[in-house]
């Protein structure tokens, strides 16, 4: 009936910068080389600065006469429709691309994110799974996995290991060598290309099932002089008579408390835990202590000046970073940290009663700035910088009597107050006023934007706390202060709420 | 330095007759005017067609052995001016830019072109922006042909039609005394397809040669009463003579059965499109045989009267498909009609959309409506009533993101408006206006900074309002593109002579980069055959301009902010005028990536930066991001069980130009960021004191690990 079905229909749906050109050069060159008549169209302009762009290409076998191809694929009538990003790949299905009866989706499970996705102050990234839903679905035939890690791992860009799949996929009508051969032509990076070719091609061919799946957290072990270990594997056994469902929480909060400062730190923590479960419930699955495991362990391990400069003098920061940089054997690495210290986070520094005076005088405050604050460059594994932050990271001792951590334990207790008086009566408030502290991050102006935000948000719940949906309303006003920086969605539903309360 | 070289392609230029010509539209136009004999070329950049104009350039020897002039023009209106050549000399010329902004542009030109009327043909090739893919207003170039009186052609979206049509297009212009615009869709100008070619021909008359014996002939002059007559003979002498040639030569085509019930009349453009809806309805076959008689307008200007009146005879119905709006061609074939006394239906605009690309989905549903409507027999059964049921596809559009285009990784401009939305949060928001370049990007999140775009190089005169100061001044940002093509008359020169109480900010990436990295005037680099180097600065100097700052490392965000400060609070009422100028990132690195591979090979010293974030030092507040939207710059989700939000993670494809450091200073924003050098071949002294200062830092960590106790990840 359709009798453009003797015509095979190909999309290429990328991100620009992707090479998706690339690839559908290699296309045509190889259905040209069998024998196809081909032609390929794509969208010039800006769609190519980092925007959505589609290339698309139509052949069939040459018969002496020209076929009428058409310039653009139609919703309802793509054979193969390639994806260079999982997004991209939910857009070719949005626009009717993808079709059961039809289509072979060949689709990069990676992410490249969207400027709106990554602007959220909190976790703003789109649903990969509703559009592998979707896919399963759509698609005729379904070959997906990560292509730009398959790529890369050969040092290759991601248009190679996509063309090996879709060679691989068996959706188009040629032998391997002439897809090899069009690599081969093209006479660009043609050794890691067909590297990642090879990869893309023996992937496809895989089942579902034998594409790794791992998802667990990296085994943290603890590193020191062994009369430490030992106290902290003691500290860590007390983790044994809790309920087992917060084991693996609290032993992350452990970890983080007593990496943050010491043993008898991790011990306070614990303490404070076992304050959150005397008003908490196995009926409830101990929600509320399993929130308060992740938010105190964070309220306690607070972003000072001793911490950062404690991690970025670490042993295994330098590991990391040459894992990531891959400087390779014989080359070296100088690395540069941008620090930017202002009056609040050396006043955070001094005695509590000290730092309390300084902080309310402005005068002092501006003093201070002007000695203090400027923009720091610090090559911190050069031998000098390194020690100034080397001697910094080394205070933990004076920290707890730093007027910073004064100021933190105020926070806390008045936070973790607040939120526990409404355990008895109205516990989910008391889990949601717990998940606010979410809000508190950063440094510096976005740190007080955070706390900001937190005070804006607590004041909101404490007006309908009375209220039966006062949970419901407390994390609409905390969703609402993540979605946008300037607070607008929040000062909404704030206006919204004061409206009624 | 042009983003694509087309030094290889340009040789298959020189194929002779009877050879095959295999590649792009573009190229395939460029042989083809090669073949016409034009006698000179121009054009400015801009998609669908930069591409055009960068084929052109590199094929600047094929055409100097040729004896054809290349000018790339300083704009479209430049660019139609040069036409001019064919009023008086038989030579043949052909300029091409973008449209319908480029048509916008050289309006006034054309007119006038059209109005002297031609002796060598002239043809305008305007790579037509409408649809997927368009980075502008959706208009069409159609009604400029319309008002000028000259003649539009819209072939068919294959080499061989394209080709025949630019050969065709000289000749018409030539038969008619009237300059021809040749229209190529988006997809046309990229579309890959093969033709036989013939060979090149040089003019019969060179520009050099014209110089010798110069003609003037003042009846072809746009002064009355000769506009007077140059109206009238446009219509009583040269519109007869258009539609004779057209008839004669078969310009437009007819296909399909001679007799029918009904017929399609469709713009050249569109052709496969329709072919594509009729072989789904399984009334065409894949060659294009077709059971519906089509008539084709590869000419879409003039219509025809006599072709149309026979198309239709014997028709009870007739779909008109033209894409975009208004219908002009229905427009036009319903007069034909209605004066004509013809009782054939026409159909167009009723069952396709008046408005937006007509895509493949579109058409087909039009097309389908219009055989319901006017030969329901043709349909077959199951498409007259569908009864399969569809499989529903879960809806995806809550989910998926939409992706404007952006500034590319390292781009010098992102740190400019960083810079900008940083004053912004300090002094309040102000009126920002914006032009025509990549910088119009910073209005999109995360910057959000220009409201407006009214023009290449008009963004300072569209702010021309606000000129007179008020509390807060107004910012106008202008490209060194827009500022060449038309902004240092119309926008820097009125800022002096109106005495403007505003800012502007020129930002000079060094090419006109969103067309591709062209070459402008002040770009810093040799360029063989044009002349470079002039700074805009000296311009500036030269209109009148008195407080300028010139910026040269716009990376240095705490710095673009001071001046921008500086400009704000001046205590001087006249223009003040920030150049903030670095190199395109794009070109950077297409020229330096080789040269630094090279460079290691050879054993030189060199660093390659990086730049990395702590991902347990960042917090996930996402605030640098706010301040970049690089696409290196990304999020990543930790599997540890304390963190929900994703945090920064900067990935491989990062070029260390330094802006995520750089903001992270100037906002204070964390400490997260670091950068990385890489060093290749150092030096054995260097090698030493690393060496050395590696063992102490690792034995003063492993003092640190005899006092305090540490988690990490067990390393291997």
């Amino acid at each position: 009936m359709n009798t453009s079905d003797q015509i095979i229909k190909l999309a290429i749906m990328a991100v620009g910068g992707q090479g998706g050109g690339v690839m559908a050069n290699w296309v045509e060159t190889t259905a040209r080389a069998c024998g196809y008549a081909v032609q390929a169209t794509s969208v010039a302009g800006v769609a190519q600065r980092t925007g959505a762009t589609i290339y698309y290409l139509e052949m069939a076998p040459q018969q002496g006469r020209m076929q009428v191809f058409s310039q653009a694929p139609s919703a309802g009538d793509v054979d193969i429709l390639v994806a260079a990003e999982w997004m991209e790949a939910g857009r070719a299905i949005l626009r009717g691309f993808v079709t059961p009866d039809r289509t072979t989706l060949i689709a990069s499970t990676h992410r490249a994110l969207a400027v709106s996705e990554k602007s959220v102050p909190g976790d703003g990234i789109a649903n990969a799974g509703e559009v592998s839903a979707a896919a399963e679905i759509a698609a005729r035939q379904l070959i997906m996995f990560d292509m730009e890690e398959t790529a890369l791992s050969v040092g290759s860009v991601i248009s190679a290991s996509l063309f090996g799949a879709l060679a691989g996929s068996g959706a188009l009508p040629f032998p391997r060598d002439a897809f090899e051969q069009a690599i081969q032509v093209s006479g660009k990076g043609v050794e890691k290309s067909l590297l990642a070719f090879d990869c893309g091609f023996a992937k496809a061919l895989q089942e579902e099932a034998e594409q790794e799946a791992t998802n667990l957290a990296p085994q943290l072990h603890p590193r020191g002089p062994a009369h430490m270990v030992v106290e902290w594997q003691n500290l860590a056994a007390e983790l044994e008579i809790l309920p087992a469902s917060l084991r693996e929480i609290l032993m992350a909060g452990l970890r983080k408390t007593v990496d943050f400062q010491d043993i008898s730190y991790g011990r306070e923590y614990l303490a404070r835990i076992k304050a959150v479960l005397q008003h908490d419930t196995a009926a409830r699955d101990y929600l509320l202590t399993q929130e308060a495991a992740k938010h105190i362990a964070n309220a306690m391990a607070y972003d000072d000046l001793i911490r950062v400069a404690g991690l970025k003098t670490r042993a295994a920061r330098f590991v990391r970073i040459e894992a990531e940089m891959k400087p390779g054997a014989d080359n070296l690495m100088k690395v540069t940290e941008f620090m930017h210290p202002r009056a609040a986070e050396i006043v955070g520094l001094l005695p509590a009663g000290f730092g309390q005076k300084c902080s309310e005088n402005p005068k002092t405050m501006a003093r201070i700035d002007r000695l203090f604050n400027k923009a720091r460059r610090l090559r911190s594994n050069g031998l000098f910088a390194f020690l100034q932050l080397y001697t910094l990271g080394g205070m933990r001792k004076w920290r707890l009597r730093s007027f910073r951590h004064a100021m933190e334990v105020e926070h806390m207790n008045r936070w973790l107050e607040t939120a526990l008086g409404h355990a008895e009566k109205r516990y989910d408030l008391a889990v949601e006023l717990i998940r606010c502290r979410r809000l508190i991050k950063g440094y510096s102006d976005t740190h007080s934007r955070g706390q900001s935000k937190f005070d804006k948000v607590l004041e909101g719940i404490n007006l309908v706390a009375e209220r039966k949906d006062a949970a419901d309303w407390a994390k609409r006003l905390r969703d609402a202060a993540l979605q946008d920086e300037k607070s607008e969605a929040l000062d909404g539903a704030l206006k919204t709420l004061r409206s009624f309360a | 330095m042009a983003e694509r070289s087309f030094k290889k392609e340009v040789e298959h230029l020189r194929l002779g007759a009877g050879e095959t010509f295999t590649g792009e539209g573009i190229l395939a136009i460029t042989k083809a005017l090669l073949e016409c004999g034009v006698g000179y070329v121009g054009g400015y950049q801009g998609a669908p067609i930069s591409h055009l104009m960068d084929v052109l350039a590199d094929a600047e020897d094929l055409l100097t052995e040729l004896n054809v002039r290349f000018e790339a023009n300083a704009s479209e209106a430049a660019a139609a001016a040069m036409l001019a050549a064919s009023v008086h000399y038989p030579i043949r010329g052909a300029v091409t830019f973008k449209g319908p902004v480029g048509v916008n542009v050289a309006a006034d030109a054309l007119a006038n072109l059209s109005s002297s009327g031609v002796t060598g043909g002239a043809l305008v090739i305007v790579g037509e922006d409408y649809g997927e893919g368009s980075s502008i207003m959706q208009e069409r170039s159609h009604s400029f042909a319309m008002k000028s009186q000259f003649w539009m052609l819209d072939p068919r979206p294959n080499l061989p039609s394209i080709v025949k049509m630019v050969e065709q297009g000289f000749a018409l212009s030539e038969a008619s005394n009237t300059p021809v615009m040749l229209m190529v869709r988006i997809r046309s100008c990229h579309v890959t397809g093969s033709f036989e070619t013939r060979d090149n021909m040089r003019p019969a008359l060179s520009v050099k040669d014209a110089l010798v014996n110069p003609r003037r002939d003042f009846s072809r002059v746009v002064l009355p009463p000769m506009s007077y007559i140059h109206e009238q003979d446009k219509i009583t002498k040269r519109w007869p003579a258009a539609e004779k040639y057209i008839t004669e030569n078969g310009l437009n085509e007819q296909f399909g059965p001679p007799q029918a019930p009904i017929g399609i009349a469709v713009q050249g453009g569109m052709y496969n499109n329709v072919i594509r809806a009729l072989q789904r309805l399984g009334l065409a076959n894949s060659f294009g045989d077709t059971d519906v008689p089509l008539y084709v307008l590869n000419v879409t200007y003039p219509l025809v009267k006599d072709e149309f009146l026979t198309f239709c005879q014997g028709k009870s119905g007739v779909l008109v498909v033209e894409e975009g709006q208004p219908e002009f061609i229905e427009q036009g074939f319903a007069t034909l009609l209605n004066r004509a006394g013809n009782s054939t239906k026409l159909y167009g605009k009723n069952v396709l959309p008046m408005a937006g690309e007509y895509t493949g989905q579109a058409m087909l549903q039009g097309l389908t409506a219009f055989l319901h409507k006017a030969a329901p027999d043709m349909l077959a059964d199951n498409l007259r009533s569908p009864n399969a049921p569809v499989t529903p596809i879960p809806d995806l559009s809550k989910t998926v993101p939409i992706r404007p285009p952006g500034f590319c990784t390292g781009c010098p401009e992102r740190p400019i408006f960083a810079a900008l939305k940083l004053v912004e949060q300090e002094r309040g928001q102000h009126q920002i206006s914006g032009d025509i370049g990549c910088h119009l990007f910073a209005s999109l999140p995360p910057f959000e900074i220009g409201g407006s775009t009214m023009g290449y190089g008009l963004g300072p005169a569209s702010n021309a309002a606000f000129d007179g100061g008020g509390e807060k001044r107004a910012i106008s940002i202008i490209g060194d593109g827009g500022f060449w093509h038309n902004g240092l008359s119309s926008s820097i020169g009125n800022l002096v002579f109106n005495k403007s109480d505003t800012v502007t900010v020129i930002v000079d990436n060094f090419y006109s980069a969103a067309t591709g990295g062209q070459d402008v005037l002040s770009s810093p680099n040799d360029n063989a055959s044009k002349s470079t180097k002039h700074p805009i600065a000296a311009a500036l100097k030269g209109v009148g301009v008195e407080w300028i700052r010139q910026i040269d490392h716009t990376y240095d965000v705490t710095k673009v902010r001071a001046v921008l400060q500086e400009a704000l609070s001046a205590d001087y009422d006249g223009p003040k005028v920030i150049v903030a100028s670095s190199e395109c990132m794009l070109n950077k690195q297409r020229r330096e990536k080789p040269a630094r591979t090279d460079a290691i090979q050879q054993g030189r010293r060199v660093e390659v930066p990086r730049f990395g974030v702590d991902s347990d030092i960042c917090t996930g507040d996402h605030a640098c991001i706010r301040l970049s939207g690089c696409p290196s710059l990304s999020l990543k989700h930790l599997k540890d069980p304390l963190r929900d939000d994703p945090v920064a993670h900067i990935d491989q494809t990062c070029v260390g130009c330094g802006n995520c450091g750089e903001v992270a200073d100037a906002a204070i924003l964390c400490p997260s960021f670091y950068r990385v050098e890489v060093v290749h071949n150092a030096g054995a002294f260097e090698r030493l004191r690393a060496g050395v200062t590696t063992k102490v830092i690792g034995w003063l960590q492993n003092r640190r690990l005899h006092k305090q106790l540490e988690f990490a990840e067990d390393q291997t």
